[in-house]
């Protein structure tokens, strides 16, 4: 498959002060291609710059083979763009959101409608088009948003968050819309700080902290190499961890102290789980479950993903 | 900065239609309010104080303070639009992002912004001129030529506007635009009264004052004396308009994008 973004040794600095560190990636025509990393990790960073809203401190970035500093226009009829803060146009209806919008990009009035139609109708807004955006939902804002991106048919959709503070319900309504778009062709490209979010759509992703690729890859296979597919999740009273350390070696990949839990990277679960049966009862929360991509950022960097996930 | 040249397209327009939908949302309010007010002053300074000041300049002072109302109005429009206005859409609505992210480029957006603001004195303005009309007080039909001068003086004022916003871009800042500049023109540039009674300086200062140089042509062409004298206003402002308009796309640009 043809790369259809490419960035190389890229580099974002905010009066001199470097926020995206030299990163290289590419992404494939067709794939969902994820960034994932936590609050301030550079993802909107280097989202804007690709669709050439921040110019490139240094380092070579490339949409459809066009160079981001020479082409902006060019790149920018082709991309569909949903940036991270919400930036309809809370005066006009829903349909008027969608018109104003094809206007940028000389669809006639006539083309407009029938894309705009369309859209609303893909993304279960119909009955609300005569609506103003103000009286949305959120989940619907972000629906419309999606939707505004895609007047221009583009190539390639780009995706800042796309259903952080949403509820259960709507996120995966936005994720069957976005998937269904993929098999639709179009390319993918999302920033989350959401592994859920990330496994769910994501073929490929690179896991970002502080400006820096830390690892990159398909999402099952990075658990499997960092995590294993289980880990055995104990709290208990101080000092149980040399107990747990001594009783369960025999079994253990590695382990990792998150605030006051103890995560155990364990090659076969169940027999962990017996080993350590003499000291259980010091543990005041024992459970094994299935490894996720969170696991993967907490043993890559001691820190979780979202903020209020642990104090390291 | 020398060959900075701003990144112009047709999209201009796009950001101007933007602003005018929305606002065909929202008209009956605003354009209300904003009526309101230059017809209290002219209402109440023009026949209040008319009563006692009887004749400005040889004429009733109903006639002198219309046409000076007319110009500060439009003055006042534009200039609460690139500040307020465009800094609202810029930081909080983030209708720039928006924009942006379309094949516009930020000097279309800004370019927009202006004629916006431009638009807003040509309408505000004219409607006055068409009140003030009503009430007979526009003796010739050279204030035909009155829209065509908002136009330009709409220009300045939205460009130096939205250099203010960009140079100091919060909502609280906008009071010292409004009372350390946009106060004092509207007080010292011959809205009211001649400065003839001026100190000397007073007088020279005026010169520099955008409004002064609107006010001489608005003012000049509702009462029906046209003459070479305007010409020299006239320039003031287009040259004016020349000078500081890439301004506002620079600073702006600069704010935006890092
Ligand atoms: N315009 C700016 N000026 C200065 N610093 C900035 C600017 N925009 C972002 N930063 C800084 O750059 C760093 C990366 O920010 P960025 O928005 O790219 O992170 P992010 O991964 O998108 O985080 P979040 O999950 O919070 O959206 C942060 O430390 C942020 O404070
Ligand atoms: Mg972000």
């Amino acid at each position: 498959m043809r790369d259809v973004i490419c960035a190389r040794d890229l580099v974002k600095a905010f009066n001199g002060k470097e926020v995206v560190k030299g990163i290289s990636f590419s992404v494939r025509q067709g794939e969902c291609f994820g960034l994932l990393g936590p609050n301030g990790a550079g993802k909107s960073s280097t989202v804007k710059m690709i669709y050439c809203f921040l110019p490139v401190t240094s380092g070579t970035l490339t949409v459809m083979g066009l160079d981001v500093q020479k082409k902006p226009r060019e790149i920018k009829r082709k991309l569909g763009v949903v940036a991270q803060e919400n930036n309809l146009d809370n005066e006009l209806t829903v349909m008027g959101n969608l018109l104003v919008y094809a206007s940028f990009f000389n669809l006639s009035k006539r083309e407009a409608q029938l894309k705009a139609e369309e859209l609303l109708a893909f993304f279960g807004l119909e009955e609300y088009q005569h609506k103003k955006v103000e009286t949305l939902s959120g989940g619907m804002k972000r629906r419309l948003t999606i939707a505004r991106a895609l007047v221009n048919s583009p190539e390639i959709l780009i995706l800042d968050e796309p259903t952080t503070g949403l509820d259960p319900q709507a996120r995966h309504l936005v994720w069957q819309r976005l998937r269904s778009l993929k098999e639709r062709g179009v390319t993918l490209l999302l920033t989350t700080h959401y592994m859920d979010e990330a496994v769910q759509l994501c073929d490929r992703l690179i896991i970002i902290d502080m400006g820096r690729i830390l690892e990159d890859g398909r999402p099952r296979d990075l658990i499997g190499r960092h995590v294993g597919e289980t880990l055995l999740e104990i709290r208990g009273d101080t000092g149980v961890l040399d107990s747990i350390l001594e009783n369960g070696c025999a079994y253990l990949k590695g382990h990792m102290i998150v605030g006051d839990t103890i995560l155990l990277y364990p090659t076969d679960g169940q027999a962990l789980i017996q080993a350590l049966r003499p000291v259980s009862d010091r543990f005041s929360h024992q459970a094994l479950r299935p490894a996720t991509l969170e696991d993967v950022f907490l043993k890559l960097t001691g820190r979780g993903l979202v903020d209020d996930f642990v104090e390291a | 900065m020398t060959l900075w040249r701003p990144d112009l397209s047709p999209l201009v327009w796009r950001v101007f239609q933007r602003n005018l939908l929305v606002y065909r949302k929202t008209w009956k309010v605003s354009l209300s309010f904003n009526f309101f007010e230059p017809l209290l002053y002219l209402g109440a300074l023009g026949f209040g104080l008319g009563a006692y000041v009887q004749q400005m300049e040889g004429v009733p002072y109903l006639y002198y303070l219309a046409p000076g109302l007319l110009a500060s109005s439009a003055m006042f429009a534009t200039t609460y639009e690139c500040t307020y206005g465009s800094f609202v859409r810029m930081a909080y609505q983030k209708t720039y992002h928006a924009m942006l992210a379309t094949p516009a480029s930020i000097e279309d957006v800004v370019a927009g912004e202006l004629i916006y603001g431009a638009f807003k004195s040509v309408l505000y303005g004219t409607v006055i001129l068409l009140v003030v009309a009503a009430l007979g007080l526009v003796a010739s039909p050279w204030a035909l030529l009155v829209p065509p001068v908002l136009a330009v003086s709409g220009l300045l004022f939205g460009a130096l506007s939205m250099i203010w916003t960009g140079l100091v871009p919060n909502m609280d800042s906008f009071n010292y635009f409004f009372s350390l500049i946009i106060t004092p023109l509207f007080l010292f540039s011959g809205v009211f009264f001649p400065l003839a009674g001026m100190p000397a300086f007073v007088q020279q200062a005026a010169w520099i004052s955008p409004l002064y140089h609107v006010v001489n042509l608005t003012r000049d062409l509702v009462m029906g004396n046209p003459g070479v004298h305007l010409i020299g206003d006239l320039v003031w402002l287009l040259v004016a308009v020349i000078v500081v308009l890439p301004a506002p796309v620079f600073l702006v640009r600069r704010l935006v994008i890092k």
